[in-house]
């Protein structure tokens, strides 16, 4: 793999071991700034995994991960550094119940920032508008929907302008209704320019959004590419035998 | 829910994890050594202080273990007021913790007053209002029954457990679903039917745990006879470092009986966490 | 409103001396003061043990929460000691034992006294004691918050300790909000130890009225009364926070 001099996120030989389990071996690959990349395959290919690995909340056996020039598999590393870089946002939405939507979405700006309130409110409403929920401010997340909450997610995440966004399966607790407005609201995202890895089932956003689409199986990385071409014509019979199950 | 400051729901009881099963683990593990070091360090404190004030007069081990026998005498009178006021509480709490989930609204809300009023009230003041306040003998038709003050003691400490059990039964009898009172009346039980054979043998095992939790805290109660002027543990204690008159036995006295107390409660309290995860399983 | 006072005193002579029911706090003002005192007493100690057992509920959790072994077990041993031994012994160790050792400082009469007084001994074991119980009753509340709000939170860059205060305790907080008032309640009722090493609490006081005008039933009666009436305010204030914590939507 060449080096990119653009790429934001650079995972080298990347490997993850729980036990005797190998959950990711050998992942390499790199993501340039302002592109989006999907990840894909079955259940179980490590694919959150990965993800969470990114973020530092689970520590990589070995290998390599650099974001922005920060170094993730490193004893030494300031994770609270890194995290102001790498927004993440979570299958279950996991927004904090007792606090209202705007509230969330301003709290890491102003606890872990420390930013001034009303900067931060200003732009916490904006975000939320940005995301088409600026009537829901005030609600708290048990008055939202599913779709709703995830929107707000995302908010969240942006409050802290990270410079790459990470998608763990967002959708795949949304009934398909709500589905929609989360994808739209994400797609908007990377054509704004924002860097971003979503691990999805959604092949049809994959092919709409992404720049780049990996599958994996079992922790290795089988097949990568253009999402046209790959998901019309995969190389690999293991990536046809997921793409025929799922499309 | 739960009426008892101790007992968490259980599922998410954060269980004792300091050490495992076993006798260590039972005995109380790493608790247990923190106090007999301390113990330990605090006899030989005493031991340090006596040689160097007056030679020819006994160490603080060997005043301890003068006095022991005598103080135990008083902490085994302690157990058996917890052992008398558990009984009678639990016979009279059961009524009326039946009372209180009766189909029939007065008899509910009496017993739901009652049950107020004997868990809000400090169980000390309980205590000093029988001890004043109850007759020095009870005249029945046949007989006249003296009341000495151990037993106005008992009688004492045996309402709040009332009360207590009341809640724990009616908790009991909550936790048990609807539908089984439905089967029952589908199957054309009368109420009183349903209650006896099919909810209270089931919440008995549940009720047990709480019961357990309660013996421990009325256990660890009985010492408040010391201060209404019954003899037990406490004061017997009390008494011996009077008489010694030696400063540097006070603390290792005290430990020495806060030991004996936490060797009967606290496997009580690891007994009480396992049946409750092992109930809860069982659902 | 003064002779209003006054036919509240003239009948409750009357209730003396012709029926001997003798409830003098209502027309003696020294017994009164002192019942009134002592009733005051009660409530300050209450209210400084539930604040500081708080505290140390919260400061317990968060040790217990550490990384470090040694720190954890700690944090046990003291847990255990002060639920399984009797809140009137530790009281007495305290006060007694302990108390003895320490040295003593000069007044401010230029007296020889012990550096803590009674007052003092009892808030400590007293918040001691429910402290013990409040760790337990957080730890148990900040295990009920899903694994996956703390993951939330650190993606967004919080610290641990961050996480502990800004997300984990206020949850927990709500989850184990009927337990902890469970707790603070009795912490209120096991205020009438301090009876024993003689601090002028509501238990006392009335025991000094008794002793001197001798009219024990009276007084146990409106003793008894005083308190179920306290504690029942105290309940009905804490059903009053809980529904004002309440968050919408929330069923934890």
């Amino acid at each position: 793999m060449q080096q990119d001099p653009a790429a934001l996120v650079v995972l080298s030989r990347v490997e993850k071991r729980f036990g005797d389990a190998v959950v990711l071996r050998d992942i390499s690959f790199s993501v340039a700034r302002g592109k989006s990349v999907c990840i894909i395959g079955p259940s179980g290919s490590g694919k959150s995994t990965l993800l969470r690995c990114i973020n530092a909340l689970v520590p990589v056996s070995s290998g390599s991960i650099e974001i922005d020039g920060i170094e993730v598999n490193d004893p030494a590393l300031d994770k609270i550094a890194l995290r102001r870089k790498v927004g993440m946002v979570f299958q279950q939405y996991n927004l904090f119940p007792h606090r209202t939507a705007l509230q969330n979405v301003m709290m890491a700006p102003i606890h872990v920032l420390k930013q001034d309130r009303r900067e931060v409110e200003d732009r916490a409403r904006r975000l939320l508008a940005k995301v088409g929920l600026a009537e829901k401010e005030q609600a708290y997340p048990g008055e939202l929907s599913g779709g709703q909450q995830q929107r707000v997610a995302i908010a969240r995440s942006l409050a802290m302008n990270p410079l790459v966004m990470l998608f763990d399966e967002v959708t795949a607790a949304l009934d398909p209704e709500t589905k929609k407005e989360v994808l739209v609201t994400i797609r908007q995202l990377a054509e704004d320019g924002m860097t971003c890895m979503i691990v999805t089932h959604e092949m049809g956003f994959a092919r709409e959004v992404a720049d780049h689409v990996y599958f994996t199986e079992k922790g290795v990385i089988v097949e990568h590419g253009p999402p046209r071409e790959m998901l019309a014509h995969p190389r690999e019979e293991r990536t046809r035998a997921f793409l025929d199950q799922v499309l | 829910m739960t009426p008892l400051p101790v007992l968490l729901t259980p599922g998410r009881a954060a269980l004792c994890r300091s050490a495992g099963y076993g006798l260590r683990g039972l005995l109380g593990g790493n608790t247990l050594a923190v106090v007999l070091a301390a113990f330990c360090f605090s006899i030989l404190a005493g031991e340090a202080r006596a040689e160097a004030s007056a030679a020819g007069l006994l160490g603080v081990l060997a005043l301890l273990l003068k006095w022991a026998p005598l103080i135990f005498q008083g902490f085994l009178f302690n157990l058996l007021v917890s052992v008398l006021s558990m009984l009678a509480g639990t016979v009279l709490g059961l009524w009326l913790g039946l009372g209180r989930v009766s189909q029939f609204a007065a008899l509910r809300r009496a017993s739901s007053a009652v049950i107020q009023f004997f868990r809000n009230a400090p169980w000390l003041v309980l205590l000093f209002y029988c001890m004043f306040l109850l007759p020095f003998s009870v005249t029945l038709p046949f007989a006249t029954i003296p009341l000495p003050d151990a037993a106005k003691a008992v009688i004492g400490l045996s309402l709040p457990v009332m009360a207590n059990v009341a809640e724990i039964v009616r908790g009991g009898v909550r936790s048990i679903p609807l539908e089984q009172w439905e089967s029952g009346e589908a199957l054309a039980f009368s109420r009183r039917q349903i209650l006896w054979m099919v909810i209270l043998p089931q919440c008995l095992r549940r009720m047990i745990p709480p019961w357990m939790n309660l013996y421990a805290i009325l256990t660890m109660s009985t010492t408040l006879i010391s201060v209404v002027g019954i003899q037990d543990s406490m004061t017997l204690a009390r008494a011996a470092l009077v008489a010694e008159g030696r400063t540097e036995l006070f603390i290792p006295m005290y430990l020495m009986l806060l030991s004996w107390f936490f060797l009967y409660c606290y496997p009580i309290a690891r007994w009480t966490t396992a049946l409750e995860r092992r109930f809860q399983v069982r659902i | 409103m003064a002779t209003g006072m006054e036919g509240i005193a003239d009948f409750f002579r009357w209730l003396n001396d012709a029926h001997g029911v003798n409830l003098s706090i209502f027309y003696d003002a020294l017994d009164r003061s002192r019942f009134l005192e002592g009733l005051w007493t009660t409530i300050e100690l209450s209210i400084i043990c539930i604040l500081l057992s708080l505290a140390i509920g919260i400061l317990g959790a968060w040790f217990q929460g550490s990384r470090f072994g040694p720190v954890r077990r700690i944090v046990q041993a003291y847990i255990q000691f002060f639920r399984n031994t009797p809140p009137l012994v530790q009281l007495f160790f305290f006060y007694f034992a302990v108390g003895n050792q320490l040295p003593h400082v000069l007044d401010e009469h230029g007296m020889l006294v012990p550096p803590i007084s009674n007052v003092g001994w009892a808030i400590l074991s007293l918040s001691l004691f429910a402290g013990a119980f409040n760790v337990e009753i957080f730890r148990a509340g900040i295990e009920a918050v899903p694994r996956a709000m703390v993951e939330a939170a650190e993606s967004l860059g919080y610290s641990r300790l961050g996480v502990f205060w800004h997300v984990l305790l206020p949850l927990a907080f709500r989850v184990s909000l009927p337990a902890l008032n469970n707790n603070l309640v009795n912490l209120v009722k096991t205020t009438t130890l301090a009876y024993a090493i003689a601090v002028p609490e509501l238990l006392y006081a009335a025991a000094q009225i008794w002793s001197e005008v001798l009219n024990v039933r009276e007084m146990m009666n409106v003793l008894l009364v005083t308190y179920v009436a306290l504690i029942a305010v105290l309940v009905a204030l804490m059903g009053r926070w809980e529904r004002a914590l309440h968050i919408p939507g929330y069923n934890p």
